[in-house]
């Protein structure tokens, strides 16, 4: 039997949630109603959950127009495809090495990997480092290497779970019938990491997507623009409308003329957030899961 | 003795294959990692781009004499940690209401839909959040101005023009943005503590108040002191889409929205003024370590596995 008490409390949860829900959601339904608003409508009455008119003009121009958006929508899905694949890759094998108990050197290799989390050098020696010795400025590099490739924390949690879920007998059991290494990996480690390799691939694959910072450091002029991911070309289209409401030139219609109207970009926003809302529900699952295995330090 | 050193010999034939496999990794922290940490160095020079980091000229402490003879140097450590200090509070106390509302319940439909709403926020990039924020405060088209305070008969406020707002917008996004994330990691934890406390608890009477305080708080203290520390251990870091993209990089707001990460950036990339930026960024980088350092000691000694070394 229910006490009263407990009755209230699950009444108010519930509200509480509720209200919660409705906060968390409803700004992006705005941003989707706003992409099927009429440009006047939305010029005139504003941004608003109940437009007068509606129309799926943003859309056609997408579909029409959209080149350059294409373009920057084409490029988020490679450097997300290659930057994951890479840093997935990358990271399980260190992880592998740093999780077996006789590596030579363990201490030091550990050292090595846990210090870049506890100092780094900031955005100036790395912005130099890249610019000026791997010259990564505007080209494509520039948006995969910097900062995303590899995640210290991501490592150490690989390599807790190999630690703990790869039993060391069937590793030696494999040495003894004389398996090498790299067939070790690719036959027992992959298979048996699935789990994590999913949750890593995931965390990692939803950083490269929303990821803008690399190309706005890295993209300059025109050169760069070209190499533009979906988050940058919608980054820079509110720098332009800055620069017009800031420019006393008022009417350069120049840039005025390139600029996407409201509902556009709201329509460009909506189909960058589409993949996010397709994989959401793995990626729920998976984030419960990499919370579990201790990514509370994340 | 012979024997021995074929065993030692065949050892390392073993490991080659692994270091060949843990190099691509090691590389790239080396890249990513450390060459920026040893160009740290920039911040006692005056960087001379024909000659490189290396070759620039030594000037001492001018950098740092200079950007603590500016009022910024104080605005952006206080804004930095203030916000910080401001953020792990807020977002600790929602994210703990919200486990502990979701936790309770029955209904496990109900349940999967209220965690999954507030970690969509979380998984959004901070542009289209800007952009979500820019809809409701926009001064000619936005909703707050056109829908809440045009009928209200109050007066149009430029949002991104009074700074006096910003600090509560700012913290609002944050925790908009942050809580789903802690309210996961509360959520696996009081799946862990075991039922059969509260069964006891409610054969003798207590109340649900009760429980929450003396079952639920407590077993979650580790928890919460650990995720905590972590990130206190972060506070001279800030989150630079949240201060720079959210403000839409607007002068006016700059007393109210710069922050260690945003001047940094703005002195390297927008001023080009790299001895500025890169004395702030060495102070982040030395007063972030050493609060890291000692957070991390204290993590240690309430929850070993917990902490980061």
């Amino acid at each position: 039997m229910k006490s009263k008490d407990q009755k209230i409390f699950t009444v108010i949860s519930h509200v509480a949630m509720i209200l919660v829900t409705i906060c968390a959601v409803l700004p992006f339904l705005l941003v989707f109603i706003s992409s099927i608003t009429e440009e006047n409508t939305l010029v005139l009455n504003g941004y608003s959950f109940f437009p007068e008119k509606l129309s799926l003009y943003a859309y056609e121009y997408i579909i029409m127009n959209g080149d350059k958006i294409f373009r920057a929508y084409g490029i988020t899905i490679f450097v997300t495809v290659v930057g994951t694949s890479v840093n997935v890759m990358m990271s399980s094998m260190l992880a592998y090495g740093l999780s077996l108990p006789k590596l030579p050197g363990r201490r030091f290799f550990s050292f090595y990997v846990v210090f870049t989390l506890l100092f780094n050098g900031g955005l100036v020696p790395t912005y130099l480092t890249y610019t000026s010795i791997f010259n990564v400025k505007n080209t494509i590099f520039a948006l995969i290497i910097p900062t995303f490739l590899m995640h210290t924390m991501n490592v150490l949690l690989m390599k807790t779970y190999y630690s703990g879920n790869i039993p060391v007998e069937l590793l030696e059991a494999a040495e003894i019938d004389g398996a090498s290494q790299f067939k070790i990996y690719g036959n027992i480690i992959l298979p048996l990491g699935k789990p994590i390799m999913v949750t890593m691939a995931l965390f990692s694959g939803l950083s490269y997507w929303n990821d803008w910072t690399n190309g706005l450091y890295y993209l300059t002029g025109y050169e760069g623009e070209k190499l533009y991911s979906i988050q940058n070309f919608l980054n820079k289209v509110v720098t332009d409308i800055q620069y017009l409401n800031s420019s006393q030139v008022g009417a350069n219609s120049d840039i005025l003329a390139k600029l996407p109207t409201v509902s556009v970009r709201m329509a460009i926003a909506f189909v960058a957030m589409i993949p996010i809302l397709i994989l959401f529900p793995l990626l729920q699952k998976y984030f419960s899961k990499g919370i579990s295995m201790g990514a509370v330090k994340g | 003795m012979r024997a021995k050193r074929k065993t030692g010999k065949f050892r390392w034939r073993k490991w080659i294959p692994i270091f060949i496999m843990m190099a691509p990794g090691l590389i790239y922290l080396f890249i990513n990692n450390y060459i920026p940490i040893f160009g740290l160095v920039i911040a006692f020079k005056k960087l001379d781009f024909q000659a490189g980091i290396w070759a620039s000229p030594w000037v001492g402490l001018s950098n740092f004499t200079y950007l603590f003879k500016t009022p910024d140097a104080m605005v952006i450590t206080r804004n930095t940690i203030l916000y910080n200090l401001a953020f792990i509070s807020i977002n600790t106390c929602l994210s703990l209401a919200f486990a502990i509302f979701i936790n309770d319940m029955k209904n496990k439909l109900c349940k999967k839909i209220y965690q999954s709403a507030v970690l969509l926020p979380y998984l959004m990039s901070i542009v289209i959040i800007s952009y979500i924020v820019f809809a409701l405060l926009s001064p000619d088209k936005g909703m707050i101005n056109n829908s809440i305070l045009e009928p209200l008969g109050k007066e149009p406020v430029s949002w991104y023009m009074e700074p006096g707002y910003w600090p509560l917008i700012l913290i609002i996004v944050n925790a908009w943005k942050g809580v789903g994330y802690n309210c996961l990691v509360f959520i696996a934890g009081i799946a862990g503590i075991d039922p059969g406390y509260y069964e006891a608890a409610q054969l003798d009477g207590a109340t649900k108040w009760q429980q929450i305080r003396f079952i639920t708080l407590p077993c979650l203290k580790t928890t919460i002191i650990t995720l905590t520390l972590l990130n206190v251990g972060r506070i001279f870091y800030s989150d630079f889409g949240l201060f720079y993209q959210v403000p839409m990089n607007s002068g006016a707001l700059f007393d109210v929205t710069n922050t260690i990460d945003t001047y940094v950036y703005r002195s390297l990339l927008q001023l080009g003024n790299v001895g500025m930026a890169s004395a702030a960024g060495f102070y982040q980088s030395l007063v972030g370590f050493t609060l890291i350092m000692i957070c991390n000691f204290i993590v240690r000694k309430v929850d070993r596995d917990s902490a980061l070394f």
